[in-house]
């Protein structure tokens, strides 16, 4: 074993800190020496993913380590505690780190971006707040984690400075914190009061301790506290953060900040309430509701978007809202389904977002109308971008299926009609945004742009630089992968709801 | 009272002593350095007394001092528990840290042949607010409330702009107003119990509180306080003199004036009145409540419209000061906890805000959000502690606001109080904006044309600044100590301990 010589606890707390010490090197190198400064961001990346990995089997064999950092108030620490939703978390975090350390290598070169050393610093942070996250051991921790991400990647969607950056990393913050800082802090305070503890405990510790109309107001404080989940109506700060380059977009905002929402959703219903309990009390009943109703609404929106970008962005919200879906089925299967998706998504959406961007770097295109013929100039991310838009339809052989489908299974066992109706209208719908853009790429003739456009002498474009290429056709292949091989991801949600 | 006569603990008096017998040393010394190595080396050492008295009342509890060994009441009695020790301990270090920082920032702002002077104000300022602390007596600390405020006329108006003149002079309007509603309260107490030491009162009280006197002086004395204290709307005084006064000044007195104001009116509540129930017979805590509401609101908001970064640190201490009301005025071991840890913990955040600022204008001579555009280029070191400081006004978690709201929640919860705990909550989010306007100026508009690329400050500066950054970031990880001291203060105002 590479980390035989470090024991668990320091594993596990080394697993944030390496980030940390990455970004600390990559500020000292600074603009001095990019390449050295890349080659530390690189390395930090494959080491983290080393080590956390390194962790897995483990909890596949029902340990459940964990180390204390510091004691923040009497009686509540700042707890590290690896379980297996975290542990995949984590592993789909620091794992699709390095494929975008890659790309951004790539995409930031090409594109001649400013602030790199800020951009590469910053990313670390968040890369750490993720994996916090991810093995948060209570709720302190986990809220913690949750704000130094939302600070961290402020900058990062802000990085371009201009105007319309600002305004969208007003929408950024202004809803993340609001939502975290006023619903959020008050639910997890409201539940430390009336339980005296924030652990996050098989079976819940809110069993027994509140009912009625009160659990339903706390349920509602959580679900929309939780706004990186981007539950309607607090989706906004998703497309507001567009803005961003994006490499920031793909890993960030298809992966680490979004699924880290999604994440502390699934988190909170099985830790903190407890499937059996809610399952009991039926005031949250909403949930479903709210979250097929996003399903939908985002789905449509998406269809209206010309912007590529913008267009995934509300595609991340629709597929954010099938893994609270899915976990308010709470049926067992379905719960596993989705840790399945937050996994197959991330697959998905990254090599979406990598196309987005590789489009971006060698044509200069960002409008999905412009888009004509251009699978023939860049057909490795085209048919990259066809295999994700597969997996997010939910066609095999994708990654896609594989969660869809015990989704579905959870939904039928438990007999939620509005659940598969959700699911089955919102496919078509995947594949009415979707399908439309890998036709236009392969079946239309490109059309040139005029003189006067300053973008027009991009025209005669070919594939984007090789780092991007490479980094894109790797997700890509991830997704068909996790197709054939799922087992890690499910043997983690299976171990996470005890089937 | 038997402890009285046994423990007679002189580092009491030195408290005190030391800082007042180097204010003149510096007058008399004449020299810009000799005086701010005199009045550093006194804050250094009443510091270290102050460290000393914690161990010792944690230790025993009271620590007393009886002036010239009479025994109270008919002499003047110095008495320090739980709660005056905690307030000494904020002043103390807060002077200690910013003191070194003072000596550049100082030179810069004041005329060269006044920085002596400038010293021995401040040193008198300094013990005042010890004094008022440390004293059990009520007149007494009326003299050490006129020390302290007279001195802090003198350094407000020591500022570069002529505007401190004005708002020193208006400063000094209110808080004569304040202090003299203070003595007549006191006036008429004695007139009614015939004592001033503030324990001996105690026990009088319940016989007394049935007379007008009686509730007139209580009026007199909570809005003369309040006065000083800038609780809204008796705060006018407060935004000029804080933006106005030289940064040195600008971060002492936010970070220890209006603390020391608010441990006088833990003091009128729990103890002078602490053996009758005035929350039963006074509507004492929807008044207070409201204040404190309209303060944590209106005060915010008015921050977020400011252009001057200085006066926009202003409104948030009024709004600060909001919290640290409500906290009191929840009057439940929380409550207070929560009051009385947040004048610590706003003490820290406040005291780094301003200092970055001070920094900032030290070496560039921007103060409002135009001039400070793209400086967080230009002063990474000064810029990233101003941002750390205003993640503690929001709250964020590792950072001490963090702590306090947590603690101000959790008493409003227990109370039943649900509106109360999510406007404490919706009122940090205006802190939001008005910190993300600074942030926003500093890092993401590009530096005006021609101007230096570097212009950190000298460490002499930088490192007050850090040491009192990193201590709030350590106070907001690791609250144990803070808030088990401030509870057991709580307790002992309760009348629990």
């Amino acid at each position: 074993m590479l980390f035989a010589f470090l024991s668990e606890a320091q594993a596990i707390k080394l697993a944030v800190l390496l980030p940390l010490i990455g970004g600390l090197l990559v500020m000292w190198m600074g603009e001095r020496n990019r390449n050295l400064r890349e080659a530390a961001s690189l390395l930090t990346a494959v080491l983290t993913f080393a080590l956390v990995a390194s962790l897995t089997g483990e909890v596949l064999g029902g340990a459940r380590p964990s180390v204390d950092l510091f004691t923040m108030l009497p009686g509540l620490s700042v707890t590290l505690t690896v379980e297996p939703l975290g542990q995949l978390f984590a592993l789909i975090a620091s794992g699709l780190w390095i494929v975008n350390t890659v790309y951004s290598i790539g995409y930031m070169r090409a594109n001649k971006e400013g602030n790199q050393t800020r951009f590469y610093v910053c990313f670390t942070i968040a890369i750490s707040a993720a994996i916090g996250i991810a093995y948060a051991g209570n709720l302190l921790t986990l809220f913690l984690f949750y704000e130094v991400l939302t600070i961290s990647t402020y900058p990062l969607v802000t990085h371009a400075g201009t105007p319309l950056a600002i305004r969208g990393g007003r929408v950024y913050l202004g809803i993340l914190m609001s939502t975290s800082i006023g619903l959020l802090f008050l639910a997890m305070l409201w539940t430390y009061n009336i339980t005296g503890t924030l652990d996050f405990v098989e079976g819940g510790i809110l069993a027994g301790q509140i009912q009625g109309p009160e659990l339903a107001v706390l349920m509602f404080l959580y679900m929309f506290g939780i706004g990186k989940a981007a539950l309607m109506p607090v989706h906004r700060w998703l497309p507001a953060a567009m803005v961003a380059p994006t490499p920031v977009s793909a890993l960030l905002h298809a992966v680490a900040v979004v699924k880290a929402g999604v994440f502390s959703v699934v988190k909170v219903i099985v830790y903190i309430f407890g499937l059996d309990f809610l399952n009991q009390a039926h005031s949250v009943d909403w949930l479903l509701f709210i979250a097929g109703f996003t399903i939908i609404a985002a789905s449509i929106i998406a269809l209206r978007q010309d912007n590529l970008k913008r267009r995934l962005a509300y595609s991340t919200v629709s597929q954010l809202s099938y893994v609270i879906l899915a976990t308010a089925i709470l049926a067992p299967i379905s719960v596993a389904g989705a840790v399945m998706h937050i996994a197959a998504h991330a697959f998905g959406k990254i090599t979406l977002f990598f196309a987005a961007g590789s489009i971006y770097t060698a044509a200069h295109k960002t409008e999905v109308s412009q888009l004509d013929g251009i699978g023939k100039r860049m057909p490795f991310t085209m048919v990259a971008f066809g295999i994700g838009a597969l997996s997010m339809i939910g066609i095999p052989p994708t990654a896609g299926f594989i969660s869809k489908w015990y989704i579905l299974t959870g939904a039928l066992e438990t007999g939620e009609a509005f659940a598969i109706l959700v699911i089955v209208a919102s496919t078509l719908l995947n594949a009415g945004y979707f399908l439309p853009i890998v036709y236009r790429a392969f079946f239309k003739d490109q059309q040139p742009r005029p003189e006067s456009d300053p973008y027009a002498k991009y025209d005669n474009h070919g594939e984007a630089p090789i780092a991007v290429v490479l980094a894109l056709c790797f997700t890509a292949l991830g997704t068909i992968a996790l197709f054939f091989y799922p087992d890690v991801p499910l043997a983690l949600g299976r171990a996470l709801v005890g089937g | 009272m038997s402890g009285a006569e046994m423990t007679s603990d002189p580092w009491l008096i030195l408290l005190v002593i030391v800082p007042l017998l180097a204010a003149p040393v510096c007058v008399l010394l004449r020299s810009a350095t000799g005086a701010w190595s005199v009045a550093t080396a006194v804050a250094w050492s009443v510091f270290a007394i102050s460290l000393k008295l914690l161990d010792t009342v944690m230790d025993q509890g009271v620590v007393r001092y009886r002036i010239g060994g009479w025994d109270a009441p008919w002499g003047i009695e110095y008495r320090l528990d739980s709660v005056g020790v905690f307030v000494v301990l904020i002043v103390s270090a807060i002077a200690a840290v910013i003191l070194p920082y003072a000596k550049r920032s100082v030179e810069k702002e004041i005329r060269k042949d006044r920085i002596y002077l400038f010293y021995a104000m401040l040193l008198l300022c300094l013990t005042g607010l010890l004094g008022i602390t440390v004293t059990g007596d009520a007149f007494n600390l009326f003299v050490f409330l006129e020390i302290s405020s007279l001195s802090s006329y003198v350094l407000i108006s020591l500022g570069t702009d002529r505007r401190a003149l004005t708002a020193a002079f208006r400063y000094l309007i209110m808080g004569t107003l304040g202090a003299t509603f203070y003595i007549i309260g006191v006036g008429l107490l004695y007139q009614t119990t015939g004592t001033l030491n503030i324990a001996d009162l105690k026990t009088i009280m319940p016989a007394v509180i049935d007379t007008r006197t009686v509730h007139a002086a209580l009026a007199f004395l909570t809005v003369g306080i309040s006065l000083k204290l800038a609780l809204f709307p008796l705060h006018m005084w407060l935004p000029n003199a804080y933006t106005f006064a030289p940064g040195a000044v600008t971060a002492f007195l936010a970070s220890t004036a209006t603390k020391v104001s608010a441990y006088i009116l833990l003091r009128i509540i729990f103890t002078l009145f602490g053996d009758v129930d005035l929350f039963a017979s006074f509507p004492l805590q929807p008044i207070l409540i409201t204040m404190a509401l309209a303060a944590m609101f209106l005060a915010s908001l008015s921050a977020i419209w400011q252009e001057n970064v200085k006066r926009m640190m202003a409104y948030s201490s009024i709004a600060q000061i909001g919290y640290i009301v409500l906290g009191i005025a929840m009057a439940t071991e929380t409550g207070l906890t929560g009051g009385i840890i947040h004048m610590f913990n706003h003490a820290l955040i406040k005291g780094s805000a301003f200092m970055a600022i001070g920094a900032v204008v030290f070496s560039t001579g921007a103060v409002t959000l135009t001039q400070m555009e793209g400086i967080g280029k230009r002063m990474p070191y000064t810029m990233a502690a101003f941002v750390i400081a205003g993640l503690g006004l929001i709250g964020v978690p590792l950072t001490p606001g963090f702590i306090s709201k947590w603690q101000l929640v959790t008493a409003a919860m227990e109370l039943n109080m649900w509106p109360l705990a999510a406007l404490i909550l919706l009122s940090s989010l205006l802190a939001v904006i008005y910190v993300w306007r600074v942030f926003e100026v500093a890092y993401l508009r590009p530096a005006p044309e021609g101007a230096p690329a570097a212009q950190e400050v000298p460490l002499s500066m930088l490192l007050p600044i850090w040491v009192m950054v990193l201590a709030a970031l350590y106070f907001g990880s690791n609250a144990t100590f803070t808030l088990n001291l401030a509870h057991t203060a709580a307790l002992q105002l309760m009348g629990g301990l």
